[in-house]
């Protein structure tokens, strides 16, 4: 692990993200969420963040459509974001840069009615968007839509991009 | 009956909702544990499983091992590293103040830590082992070694004038690259910098240069390359383009943080600019990238902030011109300036040729760094593509022309030529991955079964031992890994990389 790298997915960092980021300090992580160890794995558990999945029945409903088609339907708390929920419910959602608006792996496209919801994507985003496969007038990234009572019920399609084309047509 | 060993087609509906990396262990074995026991089959020795064998542990060979261990319980994956650390350009090649980009890290020590993965590093496969001699022990090879060459300017004395360098050795000097380590570039005989090249590595040069120390500092920049930032004079760095600022090819995050340098002004002409956005409305209209890309370009450009207050440093942005000649001093050979063609724009507004005016203008300058373009390097036996400077390939499939590249892949930057950010090089991994599953289920990939069955790395070691080369294991390169963020956490660093392969070896024998 590399102790020092800015961790800039936690929640309070957002607002960070807003200043200049770029001459922010580079400081060390200030918090590690403990994440327990899981058996067959030796490597440390590189969550993002450990998301506390609510109560049954309770919580706020999350739509992910896989790149497959494949509706998977999960439960989060007010205050989570989109590629935490994925994790935590093994969704395959890539997060490379962690959160921190470096990449733009955890692209999703937000359905119509919800996107209309969301705060205006920062220019950091938008930055970040510009890089992703499948741009859409509705794409966001995931890591910054932040789950709220408003959202409940959003449905997010993960775009496809060339993956699984060629096993899609085999099967 | 066939004896084929079905190692997808049994596995085909587990492709489905594959789990998150971050709990690739732990679901690959959950998986693997399920299908076995669900199977009427007893889970096979571990000498029947496909072996793979890859070519360097950047991105695109991480990502492409993370996609088949997701998707073959049964596969196992050596991993080849022609340095004793791995992860190639997000170690080498990633700016030191793009440690954000770095997180990627976390990811790969996790696929490193599956027990289907090898990490074989410090062996140079076409140096200390021929391609030919690893070919026959694996079912199949994947090759992600990337680009480690690159284009040339074809000036007369490129080579041989000091202080002209490619851009590729010069970010390799200050991340640490051994090969770079020695470079020594002069920062103090002059203040300007030339970058000839308007991509992300030509503005990630540019902003090292003019960064504040403070912030880079703070950062895994090597030590040697910060004492001499220390004492650079560079204070202007002129970034050369032939075309005009719609062909730029850097991004906007890297034109936002060059506009928000401190003390520093751009320069660019801007009613060329205005001009080239008007003249490309209709494209601009459909490209939103490119749009926001040069509104952020005409805002930096203009910015009435910047153009009242005084800045110490500049950096500029010349369109429509060619480097025809480098300026030298007849007595001393040193660098001092560098001659340019002015170009005009001939062809379609989408893909513009430049073609020379004849007309001629000279910058003086003292550093000159060429970043137009990587290539890559073929290795023995395999078809190349000298001007695009990849392995000629469909869908990361080196092209079947005879036996010996059959069971060849390519992933990463061999495979597509070198360009894109680690979002492209994932979703031309897993194309690549897929390719092989495919080839699989087609049974054009077969794995080897029972006497025949490849050896891998088994054997390797011995033989490469004689060579007196010493291999450095995952584990090994954890102990490196772990005295650089020592020696680093003092200085407020992240790491102070380990810039020597012998004190590499050294560290990794302890």
């Amino acid at each position: 692990m590399l102790p020092s790298i800015t961790r800039l997915s936690q929640a309070p960092c957002r607002l960070l993200l807003s200043v200049s980021r770029r001459y922010q300090s580079f400081s060390p992580r200030p918090f590690r969420v403990p994440i327990p160890q899981r058996s067959f794995q030796s490597a440390t558990p590189l969550l993002h963040k450990a998301v506390e999945k609510p109560k049954t029945g309770e919580g706020l409903q999350v739509n992910y459509i896989t790149p497959d088609g494949e509706k998977v339907t999960v439960y989060a708390k007010e205050g989570d974001n989109l590629l935490d929920i994925a994790h935590a419910n093994d969704i395959d959602l890539e997060g490379a840069c962690e959160g921190s608006l470096a990449c733009s792996t955890c692209h999703v496209i937000v359905e119509d009615k919800y996107y209309d919801q969301l705060e205006e994507p920062s220019d950091e985003e938008n930055d970040m968007l510009d890089l992703a496969f499948g741009l859409t007038e509705t794409s966001r990234l995931g890591c910054q839509v932040i789950m709220s009572k408003e959202l409940d019920g959003i449905t997010v399609r993960l775009p496809s991009a060339t993956r699984n084309l060629q096993v899609e047509k085999l099967r | 009956m066939p004896v084929t060993r079905s190692v997808v087609a049994s596995f085909k509906g587990r492709l489905v909702g594959a789990p998150p990396l971050s709990s690739l262990c732990t679901q690959a074995h959950f998986r693997f544990i399920r299908f076995y026991s669900a199977s009427t089959h007893p889970p096979p020795a571990s000498t029947e499983a496909l072996t793979i064998g890859m070519v360097g542990s950047g991105p695109a060979g991480f990502y492409t091992a993370q996609h088949l261990l997701r998707n073959l319980p049964n596969v196992k994956i050596d991993m080849y590293e022609a340095l004793p650390v791995p992860y190639g350009l997000v170690r080498f090649g990633v700016a030191p103040d793009h440690p954000e980009v770095k997180n990627v890290i976390h990811k790969f020590e996790t696929i490193a830590q599956d027990p289907r993965f090898r990490f074989i590093g410090n062996v140079r496969i076409g140096h200390d082992l021929d391609l030919a001699e690893l070919k026959p022990r694996y079912d199949a090879l994947i090759l992600s070694y990337g680009a480690s060459q690159d284009q040339r300017l074809g000036l007369p004395d490129e080579d041989a004038i000091p202080n002209v360098f490619s851009a590729r050795a010069f970010v390799g000097w200050y991340n640490g690259l051994p090969e770079h380590r020695d470079l020594n570039p002069d920062l103090e005989s002059s203040d300007t910098a030339v970058v000839i090249g308007q991509g992300n590595v030509a503005l990630d040069v540019a902003r090292v240069l003019l960064m504040p120390l403070d912030e880079l500092a703070k950062t895994d920049i090597t030590e040697h390359a910060l004492e001499a930032l220390r004492r650079s004079k560079i204070r202007h760095v002129h970034l050369i383009g032939r075309r005009g600022p719609l062909q730029a090819s850097f991004t906007a995050k890297e034109l936002r943080e060059m506009i928000a340098l401190p003390d520093t002004k751009l320069h660019l002409d801007v009613p060329l600019l205005q001009s080239q956005m008007e003249a490309g409305s209709a494209i601009l209209s459909k490209e939103r990238p490119r749009r926001r890309l040069m509104e952020l370009l005409l805002k930096g450009a203009t910015n009435p902030l910047s153009n009242t207050s005084p800045t110490s440093k500049s950096w500029s942005l010349k369109f429509l011109s060619s480097p025809i000649h480098l300026v030298t001093n007849p007595t001393t050979q040193a660098l001092e300036g560098l001659q340019l063609e002015k170009n005009r724009l001939e062809g379609p507004l989408n893909a513009p040729r430049a073609v020379g005016t004849g007309e001629i203008e000279e910058i003086p300058c003292g550093l000159l760094l060429r970043s137009i373009g990587y290539k890559s390097v073929p290795l023995q036996g395999l078809p190349f593509d000298s001007k695009r400077g990849m392995i000629p390939n469909v869908r990361g499939k080196v092209q079947n022309e005879d036996s010996f590249t059959s069971g060849i892949y390519v992933a990463g930057w061999l495979k597509r030529g070198p360009t894109g950010v680690i979002a492209a090089t994932m979703y031309d991994a897993i194309e690549t991955a897929d390719t092989i599953i495919n080839d699989i289920q087609k049974g054009e990939l077969q794995p080897r079964i029972g006497p025949t069955v490849p050896p891998g790395f088994k054997g390797l070691e011995s033989m490469l031992r004689a060579r007196g080369v010493k291999v450095v294991d995952f584990h090994a390169w954890k102990k490196i890994d772990e005295v650089e963020v020592a020696e680093g956490t003092p200085k407020g660093k992240p790491r102070e990389k380990v810039v020597e392969v012998d004190k590499m070896m050294e560290i990794a024998g302890r």
